[in-house]
């Protein structure tokens, strides 16, 4: 390589490594550091592994720890299933400007805030909201319904806000297919189940794991949808970190807390990718 | 009445909007016949195997296998299995998979249907290739994997789309041959459909050429070259030189001729008034260094040699010849006295009225 080429390649990573290096490497190295000091006296720190301690000793924290992971996966899991259709239509049924037009669609909801998106959820779903007033309108409830600041409403906020994630990267891998092997599929014999689960689906794995790699990773990373719609009993992992760093003024705490997070999703996309045996590498190429 | 065939075609007819893809086509395939379909690409060949196959529904007609009707059959009930252009193999399936496939959809054992599909790819010359992957195949195994896929669900009739239309040419010969052992040795009946005319040629029993949704024309591959039925077939069937002229006279199936240029031909078809056109091969137009030995034949002409077309055996002259709009071809025998010949050398030339088909234009 030459030196212009040289100055080249490096001018063009710079952004790429400046916006790592500054904004995630040293953040998470800066919380690694701060998860690993113990207070011991007013304004005195030294080394230890207290925090970690403490996280498993006091079953609030990794009760909420685990609903959190467990929620995640199951989010991602009706994910999966509400967009799979969708994404099929979107790749094999739909033509030209009505495929546009759904993806469009998909994509309609992300112009608004996420904060706007979710209490706009709220006034659904609230006691004196839309729905509780057309139950009691239709008969079908005869006081006002409180749908929200439960689980279901936590996990109805998370799909909404996971299913383009899913849908853009399912189309894309089913797109991908050749409409003849599926021809192929039930020329030889096979019925629309076997088609889907022998061809398509193993077709489609690379998206299916991409796009779930995406919708868990913002899951378990949500904040507001379940803090607005769960309320109380909400219990998100991420709000634990919140009290610790906000409230609590707890910084080692909290830090401890991310990165707990952090191993967590690792472990879990991991696993994720184990089970269906799919590189990262192919994977990331989908998404 | 019952049919001995495998295949009956019944007055199918396949509209898209107001445009005929297939015009109402009828035709009947014998239990063990190569049956091909030949025809430019859009003439609706493509629709009419994938109704057969069960893709596409006929607007009207029936489609009769074994003497059941397939109509409201859907495509993974019916006894038929289809080769398709692009080959189609399940990519995300290793060899042995491919075609274990269709067995394990018809509820066979994964065991016997892994030892089947072993047997079978070892008759198609793939013997332990099972575990490897589709995508690790060259183009030729990778026809023999689509081709076993079908054969060993042991179908009534298989359907080949084209499949050789992918390959280059070298193999595409090659491939041509072993289609044709590969159907004699399983004796299963195959519907063949392609544009390529020295594919149907080489590999059919019978051939029906198709042109604008319908059959101009079935028959073996003899009948169609030397005696086509239609100026179409006469023309899309094997290399031919065409002559558009009227009818001067005629009886008895010998025409004669007139071209623009006032020159006259003699050749057999039947007797019309007004514009004509005649098609003469190649193969059938004698050459010759002077008038002498030509002498028996009805149409003798003289030129001059334009152009020498080298290629072996199937090597030709193009001759500009008065009266001719444009230069007459004719092969040239590289055995003959004039194998040497070069550009520009005068020649004599003439053919039969035998070798002259004429038709009504």
């Amino acid at each position: 390589m030459t030196t212009a080429q040289r100055l080249t390649l490096f001018l063009m990573m710079a952004p790429a490594i400046l916006w790592l290096g500054v904004l995630i490497v040293l953040p998470h190295v800066e919380i690694l550091i701060l998860s690993f000091s113990e207070r011991v006296a007013p304004r005195v720190y030294q080394f230890g592994f207290g925090n970690y301690l403490e996280f498993f000793t006091e079953p609030l924290y990794w009760r909420t720890f685990a609903r959190t992971a467990i929620m995640s996966i199951l989010v991602t899991a009706i994910t999966l299933v509400l967009a799979f259709p969708i994404a099929l239509y979107i790749a094999r049924v739909a033509q030209g400007r009505v495929k546009a037009m759904l993806l469009l669609l998909c994509l309609l909801p992300f112009w608004v805030s996420e904060l706007v998106r979710t209490l706009g959820w709220m006034m659904l779903l609230r006691e004196t909201g839309i729905i509780s007033y057309m139950l009691r309108m239709t008969g079908l409830a005869d006081q006002p319904v409180e749908l929200l600041y439960n689980d279901g409403a936590v996990i109805l906020g998370l799909v909404y806000g996971g299913l383009l994630f899913m849908i853009v990267p399912l189309a894309n891998a089913l797109e991908s297919l050749d409409p003849s092997v599926v021809e192929a599929g039930y020329d030889l014999g096979g019925s629309r189940w076997t088609v889907l689960r022998r061809i398509v689906v193993p077709h489609a794995m690379p998206g299916i794991v991409a796009g779930s790699i995406i919708v868990f990773m913002l899951t378990v990373g949500n904040f507001a949808t379940p803090v607005l719609l769960g309320g109380k009993n909400g219990l998100w992992f991420t709000e634990q970190i919140y009290a610790q760093f906000i409230t609590r003024f707890n910084w080692p705490q909290g830090a401890a807390f991310g990165m707990l997070l952090l191993l967590l999703s690792s472990a879990i996309v991991w696993a994720g990718l184990r089970l269906t045996r799919q590189g990262l590498g192919t994977t990331l190429r989908q998404a | 009445m019952a049919s001995s065939n495998d295949l009956d075609i019944v007055r199918v007819t396949k509209q898209f909007g107001a445009h005929f893809a297939v015009n109402d086509v009828t035709f009947s395939v014998a239990p063990g016949e190569f049956f091909s379909i030949l025809g430019p690409s859009g003439c609706g060949k493509t629709t009419l195997m994938r109704m057969i196959a069960g893709f596409e529904n006929p607007t009207s007609g029936d489609i009769r296998i074994r003497d059941k009707s397939m109509i409201g059959v859907p495509a993974n009930r019916r006894p038929v299995n289809m080769v398709f252009q692009s080959l189609a193999l399940f990519p995300m399936m290793s060899v042995g998979e491919n075609v274990a496939y269709g067995m394990t959809c018809r509820g066979v054992g994964r065991a016997e249907a892994d030892e089947r599909a072993t047997r079978m790819l070892e008759r198609v010359g793939l013997k332990g290739f099972g575990d490897r992957q589709v995508t690790a195949l060259s183009g030729g195994q990778r026809q023999r994997v689509a081709i076993a896929r079908c054969l060993v669900l042991e179908p009534t009739l298989v359907l080949l789309d084209e499949p050789l239309g992918a390959l280059d040419l070298k193999l595409r010969e090659h491939m041509k041959i072993e289609l044709k052992q590969l159907q004699g040795t399983f004796n299963t009946t195959f519907a063949y459909i392609t544009h390529d005319q020295s594919e149907a040629l080489v590999m059919s029993d019978r051939i029906a050429v198709m042109n604008q949704g319908r059959f101009e024309q079935v028959g073996n591959p003899r009948e169609l070259y030397h005696n086509p039925g239609t100026p179409f077939v006469a023309s899309f069937v094997g290399e031919t030189n065409r002559w558009q002229g009227a009818v001067s006279a005629g009886s008895n199936g010998a025409v004669t001729v007139r071209l623009p240029s006032g020159v006259s031909l003699h050749g057999q078809g039947q007797a019309v008034a007004g514009d004509a056109l005649c098609f003469a091969r190649p193969e059938a137009i004698a050459l010759a260094s002077d008038a002498a030995g030509l002498s028996a034949l009805s149409n003798r002409f003289e030129g001059r040699v334009s152009a020498v077309l080298f290629d072996g055996a199937n090597s030709s002259l193009l001759i500009d010849t008065p009266g001719f709009g444009q230069p007459v071809r004719a092969v040239l025998p590289q055995a003959g006295a004039l194998a040497g010949i070069n550009v520009g050398a005068p020649i004599h030339l003439g053919w039969s009225s035998d070798a002259m088909k004429v038709f009504a234009a």
